[in-house]
């Protein structure tokens, strides 16, 4: 099943990513060599075989869902792209 | 007559403690080394040399006081993926040019209440996604032994620096190892602990059940200096470990006796340089002489672990590199609506191979694709873990080398993504596996580049794994020739 230019568009939209044509065709060929190399993992037999999620055996730590610390608005806001006072600045979301 | 800036953190922190040397001028030599080397090197993405001053006049205080902890007055530098309060971090992208954070990581903020001097913060491939550094969106850091050569990555500016003498000691991350294998290209050593022992909490997130950050050093004695004060549990990182930090400088006793020690034959592949094999045979007879007993042993799912991997450390990537949306901070690209302005700010910030790695992961979580790629990986991966496991329940620990090959010529593996994954082949499963891995040197190659031997531990035994390899480097000549020369290489 080698990978289309139209796969790689549909991905790239999942992904956000805007690619030129050039990029399409490329990464296709490349994607497509890479998931070539990853079907040997089809030979393993893994039907009874518990997935690994987490190395350890921990479980999630809570905590009091309390205020602890409050940055300064500009702290947060210095590094804004676009900003008016208070706010992020955005490009509309609704058309 | 050493310089200043050839001192292990060891006799550094004697000599400060002393009152024999003042951290400002240790400081001071670094900054000057630095400036004489990074036209040639380009270890360095930022050098904050008036900080580093100001944090070494504070740390003269304390030690004239008698308060001096072993890195207190020791210059370090900081990979760029970990984030330093009020000092600009890119995690080697253009993405984030012009981020500066307002807050520190965690590490970092252990290495400051330590005292460490922070001299700069280091070059690395861009997001930690790379084995040559040559990914990063600045530069490309020269192997200080070559410079045609690369030093390895991701954390390819940590290595050098340190081999080059630009800064005492440095931290990196490592995620199929990144920290591991420019270490061994380097000439140093380094070493990733096991998952959950530093706190990731501050460090830019490539694939979070596999990233580590750790240290580099020129002895493994520096290493346990700095690993002991970054480890430790962490109520920001849900996913650190609750356990006591042991005192891995006190570790290192250098006896071996009794030790039982696995050489996997899955590690020793068609296309590895010979000299590479030969120098870690050599390095087993050495630890046979010290006392260690040295079995075969078998990983059998070895050949499975770069898929593995590759599967799911860039569907974690996909995952943790969306939230570069030009939104909050970095870079922003135009757009009049939102979905284009996201699609053109990655597009034109992100790299080709963070885009491509992006949309492996993303293809790999997509409908239709997740069972076959990202759940089967994450079995497989059970696999690989057993098979350390089982080793590990007749073994203290497992030898075996970093890389199959010495430091490449930088271009080699640009061309073909697949041959640059496949410098892995030996370091991803520890990562998998959330093992201890360390690597050191044990030998140099016919060009005079140096080979890396590496030491894999049990969960949370750092300290066996610190004590192999510190056995083996009192005992043998590397690290003396590999200071000597890398620094000389830059008169």
């Amino acid at each position: 099943m080698p990978l289309s230019v139209d796969d790689v568009r549909h991905i790239a939209l999942l992904a956000r990513l805007e690619l030129t044509p050039e990029e399409e065709t490329a990464f296709a060929s490349q994607l497509d060599h890479i998931l070539s190399h990853f079907e040997r993992l089809k030979q393993l037999d893994t039907e009874s075989v518990v997935p690994t999620a987490h190395i350890l055996a921990i479980e999630t730590p809570f905590r009091d869902d309390v205020v602890r610390n409050r940055p300064a608005v500009d702290s947060l806001l210095a590094n804004a792209p676009e900003r008016d006072n208070r706010f992020f600045k955005v490009p509309k979301i609704i058309e | 007559m050493a310089e200043l800036y050839e001192l292990t953190i060891d006799a550094a922190h004697h000599a400060l403690a002393k009152r024999e040397l003042l951290s400002v001028e240790l400081t001071e030599a670094v900054l000057r080394r630095i400036e004489a080397t990074e036209p040639h090197l380009h270890a360095f993405i930022t050098v904050s040399a008036d900080t580093a001053l100001a944090q070494a006049r504070v740390a003269d205080e304390r030690l004239a006081r008698g308060d001096a902890p072993a890195l207190c007055g020791v210059p370090i530098g900081i990979k760029d993926v970990i984030l330093t309060r009020g000092i600009r971090s890119t995690a080697g992208s253009k993405i984030l040019g012009n981020f500066v954070p307002p807050y520190n990581a965690t590490v970092t903020q252990k290495l400051l209440d330590a005292g460490a001097v922070c001299v700069g913060k280091l070059n690395c491939d861009e997001f930690a996604m790379g084995s040559s550094t040559e990914n990063s969106a600045y530069q490309v850091t020269r192997n200080p032994w070559n410079g045609e050569r690369v030093p390895g990555g991701s954390s390819g500016g940590s290595a050098a620096a340190v081999a080059a003498g630009q800064c005492l000691g440095s931290l990196g991350t490592d995620t199929g190892g990144s920290i591991r294998q420019p270490a061994a290209c380097c000439g140093v050593v380094g070493i990733k602990p096991t998952y959950g022992r530093v706190s990731r909490y501050g460090v830019v997130a490539y694939a979070s059940s596999l990233d580590q950050v750790g240290p580099f050093g020129r002895s493994v004695a520096d290493c346990a200096h700095i690993l002991s004060t970054i480890a430790g549990h962490d109520p920001l990182d849900s996913t650190c470990v609750n356990r006591p930090v042991p005192d891995y400088r006190a570790a290192l006793t250098g006896n071996l006796k009794g030790l039982r020690l696995g050489l996997p034959k899955e590690y020793f592949v068609e296309g590895m340089q010979p000299e590479v094999e030969r120098a870690i045979r050599d390095a087993v007879s050495q630890l046979n002489a010290l006392g260690a007993e040295v079995d075969d042993v078998s990983l059998p799912h070895t050949e499975y672990a770069i898929p593995a991997y590759y599967l799911i450390a860039t569907a974690e990537a996909s995952s943790n590199l969306s939230r570069y949306d030009g939104i909050k901070y970095g870079y922003r690209g135009q757009g009049e609506a939102l979905l284009d302005m996201y699609k053109r700010t990655r597009a034109e910030g992100f790299g080709a191979e963070v885009k491509r790695r992006i949309m492996l992961g993303t293809y790999a979580l997509s409908s239709g694709y997740y069972d076959a790629y990202y759940l089967k990986a994450q079995k497989v991966r059970t696999l690989i873990r057993n098979d350390f496991l089982a080793v590990f329940e007749r073994c203290h620990a497992i030898v075996a080398p970093t890389a199959p090959t010495t430091a490449f010529p930088i271009g080699d593996k640009t061309s073909d993504p697949l041959q640059m994954y496949l410098e892995d082949i030996f370091t991803v499963s520890v990562n998998l596996a959330g093992l201890p891995g360390l690597s050191l040197p044990c030998g140099f190659d016919q060009h005079g580049l140096p080979i890396g031997l590496q030491i894999i531990g049990r969960p949370l035994e750092e300290e066996t794994v610190l004590n192999v390899a510190h056995a083996y480097q009192q005992a043998t000549e590397w690290r003396r020739t590999s200071r000597q020369h890398a620094v000389g290489s830059w008169q």
